[in-house]
C-alpha cells in the first residue's frame, strides 16, 4: 500500500487526533505507592484505600486469563502509567473547564455546553484518568437522581458506594477486574431513587489521550425500587503505533421492578490496516437483577479496539427478572474480538434473550462466547439465544462458543446460530440498482444487524449505522 | 439507443457469446428468444456488468457511452436496468429503504436532488398502487419470503421508480402464472415512451402476447441467427428452435 493510500485508509478513523494539554502523570509502573498516590489525589477516605490495596494484593496472585481466542505480545504492567490527568485544578463548574478540553469534546461531537448539547442527554466526560465535566447535574438532582464522577461519589455518597461497589463484580472476579479495583481512577456513578424514571438519557464519554497510559474506569449504576434509567457510553482514542490498555469495570444493580438499559458504542482506535497499534479492551461488565421483576438490558456496538475481551452479563436473582444482551461486534483488518455474555438464572420464572451479530472482514477473528446457566432454583426459567455471523472475504474467522448448563428440568433453553457470507449476487443486485459497492455492503450489514440496532436510543442508532459502514470500508473488492 | 457490436464474452475458458450484433433504437421493444444455453442470460449479465464474464472482443454503446468501461452502478445511473430472473433476497433490509437508497444514489450520480423520506414515500405509494400491489410491500424486507410472483412484481416496482432508459428483462416471465405475467407486461407497457427501450429475454412466446415487441431476435450458439417482426415469435413457438443453430 502506498503511503498516500495508507494515510487515506487511516483517515477513516476520524477520532485519531491528540489534545495538546499540560498533563499531570504519576511515574510509570504499579506498586502500593502508586495506589496510595491515586487514592490521595482523589482525597479518598481510608476504607477506599484499604479496598484498593486488598485488590492489589489479590491481583499480584492472579494470572492473565488465556482461554479467549485472542493473542497479543505480553503486556508489561510495570511499563504503563496508571494515572494521567489534565494538570489544571479540577473545575467546579462547566464554565471553568479548560477551553482546550471543551474543544476536544466539541471535535468528538459531544458538546459539553448545556445549551449546545443533545437535547435530553446528560454527559459525564472522562479524559484519561479523570472526569472533566458532568452536564445537567442540577436538572437531574431536582428529581433526586445522582449523576457524578465516581471519585466524587466515594467522598459524597460513601454509604451507597460502600454498599454496592464490588458487590456485582467482586475484587477477585478476574485478573483485569482485580487490576481495575486497585487502580481505577474515574468513571460515572448513578443512583436513581425509588420510583423515579430518570428524566434524561445519561451518558459517559470516555477519551484516552495520554501516551502509554492505561485507562481504568469504574462505573456503578444503582436503580432503586421501580426506578428506571437509560445509560449510554461512547469511547474513542488517538491513533498511536503502540497498544494501549483499557480495563474497565461496570456494575449495575436493579432492585424490585427497576429497569436499567445500558448501551455502548465502542469505537476505540482499532490499529492500522497492518494491525499496528490500537486499544486492548479488557472489560468486565455485569448487572445484578436483585429485585423481583427487575430488568437489565445490555446493547453494544463494538467496532473499535485491537482486542475486545468483554462479556456483559446478567445475574437474574429476583423472581421474574429479565436479562437481555444485544450485540454487534465488527472486526476488520487484524482486529480480534472475543465477546458475548453470561446469563445466570437463579430466580423463578427468569427470562433472558441473547442476540449476537458478529461481522468479520479482512484478516480478523471474531468469537461469540456465551454462558447460559440455569440454577436448580430457577424453575420456569427461559432463554433464547440467536447468534449470527457474517463473513466478508475469505481471510477472516468467525467462531461461536456457547455454553449451556441447566440444573432445572422445567427450564427452556433455545440456541440458534447461523453463519453466512455476503454473497456476490447480493452485491451485484444492489449495484445494478445504482448502489456503490461500499454502500451495498453498508446496507447489507445494517440489515444483518437490524435486530440489535433497533434496541439503541435513536440518535445512537443513526451514529452506529454510519460507524458500521465506515468500519468496513475497503473490506470488499 | 443501444448498439452491440461483435460482442464476444466468456466465462473462464468457455466462450459463450461469439459475435453478437444488435441495435435497439430508442422507443422500441426487442425480444430475444432462443434455446437453453444459447447465451441469453450471459448477454444480460455482460450488459449490466456482472463480474466473472470476460469480454474478449467487441463493444456496447449506449447513448454514445461505452458501457463496458462502466461499473454496474454507473451503468444504472446511465439508465440500464436489469430485471433479474431470480431476484436476490436482502435479509433485514426494508424494501422502502432499499428503493430510496437506490433512487437517491442514481439521482446523485445524475446530478439531481435527492428525495427526502416524505417525497419518496409519496412516489413509492403511487407506484405500488399502479402495480396493484399491497402497501405493506414497502415495509417488507427486500424479496425475503416473497413468492415467485411477488419477487417479479418487486422488480417491476423498482423499475417503475428508477425510470430506466433501457430495461433488460432476463426471463422475468419464468415460473409466473397468467396474472403475474400480466403485471410484468403492464409494468413494461406503462414505461413505453419515445426515450424508453427494452430488451425482453424469454424462452417462451407467451409473454410477448402481452408485451408486443417491435423486433424479435433469435440467439443461438452465442450469435443472433435471425431477426424479424413479432410474428417470428409465433413461428418459433410452432416449430421450435431446432435447425436454427445451423442457420
Amino acid at each position: 500500500m502506498s503511503a498516500n493510500m495508507q494515510a487515506l485508509a487511516e483517515q477513516k478513523y476520524k477520532y485519531g487526533f491528540t489534545t495538546d494539554i499540560e498533563m499531570e502523570e504519576f511515574p510509570r509502573g504499579l506498586n502500593e505507592d502508586i495506589i496510595r498516590l491515586i487514592s490521595a489525589k482523589k482525597d479518598e477516605p481510608e476504607w477506599m484505600l484499604k479496598w484498593r490495596l486488598k485488590a492489589f494484593a489479590a491481583w499480584k496472585q492472579m494470572e492473565e486469563p488465556d482461554w479467549a481466542r485472542i493473542s497479543h505480545p505480553p503486556i508489561n504492567y510495570q511499563d504503563l502509567y496508571y494515572y494521567a490527568a489534565p494538570a489544571k485544578a479540577q473545575p467546579k463548574s462547566l464554565d471553568e473547564v479548560d477551553p482546550e478540553l471543551l474543544k476536544t469534546y466539541e471535535k468528538l461531537g459531544i458538546p459539553l455546553n448545556e445549551r449546545a448539547a443533545l437535547a435530553g442527554v446528560a454527559v459525564d466526560a472522562v479524559f484519561d484518568s479523570v472526569s472533566v465535566a458532568t452536564t445537567f447535574r442540577e436538572t437531574l438532582s431536582k428529581s433526586g437522581v445522582i449523576f457524578c464522577p465516581i471519585s466524587e461519589a466515594v467522598r459524597e455518597h460513601p454509604d451507597l458506594v460502600r454498599e454496592y461497589l464490588g458487590s456485582v463484580v467482586p475484587v477477585r472476579d478476574n485478573f483485569f477486574a482485580a487490576l481495575n479495583s486497585a487502580v481505577f481512577s474515574d468513571g460515572s456513578f448513578v443512583y436513581i431513587p425509588k420510583g423515579v424514571r430518570c428524566p434524561m438519557e445519561l451518558s459517559t464519554y470516555f477519551r484516552i489521550n495520554a501516551r502509554n497510559t492505561g485507562q481504568f474506569e469504574r462505573t456503578l449504576i444503582i436503580a432503586d425500587e421501580a426506578a428506571s434509567v437509560s445509560y449510554l457510553e461512547g469511547c474513542t482514542a488517538p491513533m498511536r503505533d503502540e497498544n494501549q490498555l483499557h480495563a474497565a469495570v461496570v456494575e449495575l444493580v436493579a432492585l424490585d421492578e427497576a429497569k436499567i438499559k445500558y448501551s455502548t458504542v465502542q469505537n476505540w482506535y482499532p490499529g492500522n490496516a497492518e494491525g499496528k497499534g490500537g486499544i486492548y479492551n479488557f472489560v468486565t461488565k455485569r448487572g445484578a437483577c436483585r429485585g423481583r421483576n427487575s430488568k437489565i438490558s445490555w446493547t453494544q456496538v463494538e467496532t473499535g479496539s485491537a482486542i475486545t475481551w468483554k462479556y456483559p452479563s446478567c445475574i437474574l436473582q429476583g423472581d421474574g427478572s429479565v436479562g437481555e444482551f444485544y450485540s454487534v461486534a465488527v472486526t476488520n483488518n487484524f482486529q480480534q474480538a472475543d465477546t458475548g455474555t453470561k446469563m445466570i438464572h437463579l430466580g423463578k420464572n427468569t427470562t433472558s434473550t441473547i442476540v449476537s451479530k458478529g461481522i468479520s472482514a479482512g484478516h480478523s477473528n471474531n468469537t461469540y462466547r456465551g454462558l447460559v446457566r440455569i440454577a436448580a432454583t430457577a424453575s420456569g426459567a427461559r432463554n433464547h439465544t440467536q447468534c449470527d455471523s457474517l463473513l466478508i472475504g475469505d481471510q477472516c474467522g468467525a467462531h461461536t462458543v456457547p455454553y449451556i448448563e441447566s440444573r432445572n428440568t422445567s427450564a427452556k433453553v433455545e440456541h440458534e446460530a447461523t453463519t453466512s457470507k455476503i454473497a456476490e449476487d447480493q452485491l451485484f443486485y444492489c449495484r445494478t440498482r445504482g448502489l456503490s459497492q461500499e454502500d451495498a455492503v453498508g446496507l447489507i450489514v445494517n440489515g444483518f444487524c437490524k435486530d440489535v440496532l433497533k434496541e439503541l436510543p435513536m440518535e445512537f442508532a443513526v451514529e452506529a449505522q454510519k460507524l458500521l459502514s465506515v468500519s468496513l470500508e475497503g473490506s470488499v473488492g | 439507443m443501444l448498439e452491440i457490436k461483435n460482442l464476444h464474452a466468456r466465462i473462464g475458458d468457455k466462450e459463450i457469446l461469439r459475435g453478437v450484433n444488435l441495435t435497439v433504437p430508442d422507443g422500441e421493444i426487442h425480444a430475444i428468444m432462443g434455446p437453453n444455453g444459447a447465451g441469453k442470460s450471459t448477454l444480460s449479465y455482460v450488459l449490466s456488468g456482472r463480474e466473472g464474464y470476460e469480454v474478449t472482443e467487441g463493444e456496447v454503446i449506449y447513448n454514445g457511452q461505452n458501457l463496458l468501461d462502466l461499473e454496474p452502478e454507473d451503468r444504472a445511473a446511465a439508465g440500464i436496468f436489469l430485471a433479474f430472473q431470480y431476484p436476490v433476497e436482502l435479509p433485514g433490509v426494508g424494501n422502502a429503504n432499499f428503493l430510496r437508497t437506490a433512487l437517491n444514489a442514481i439521482r446523485r450520480k445524475r446530478g439531481e436532488e435527492e428525495l427526502d423520506a416524505v417525497a419518496f414515500l409519496k412516489l413509492a405509494r403511487a407506484a405500488v398502487r399502479s402495480l396493484h400491489m399491497k402497501e405493506d410491500f414497502l415495509k417488507r424486507n427486500v424479496n425475503v419470503g416473497f413468492s415467485g410472483g411477488e419477487k417479479k412484481r418487486n422488480e417491476m416496482l423498482q423499475m417503475a421508480l428508477l425510470q430506466p432508459g433501457l430495461a433488460i428483462l432476463d426471463e422475468t416471465d419464468s415460473g409466473l402464472d397468467i396474472d403475474a405475467l400480466k403485471i410484468v407486461a403492464d409494468g413494461v407497457n406503462a414505461l413505453r415512451a419515445p426515450k424508453f427501450s427494452a430488451l425482453i429475454i424469454t424462452h417462451y412466446q407467451r409473454l410477448l402476447d402481452h408485451i408486443v415487441p417491435d423486433v424479435v431476435h433469435v440467439l443461438a450458439n452465442g450469435r443472433i441467427v435471425r431477426s424479424g417482426p413479432k410474428e417470428l415469435a409465433l413461428e418459433l413457438e410452432e416449430r421450435g428452435y431446432a435447425g436454427l443453430e445451423a442457420a
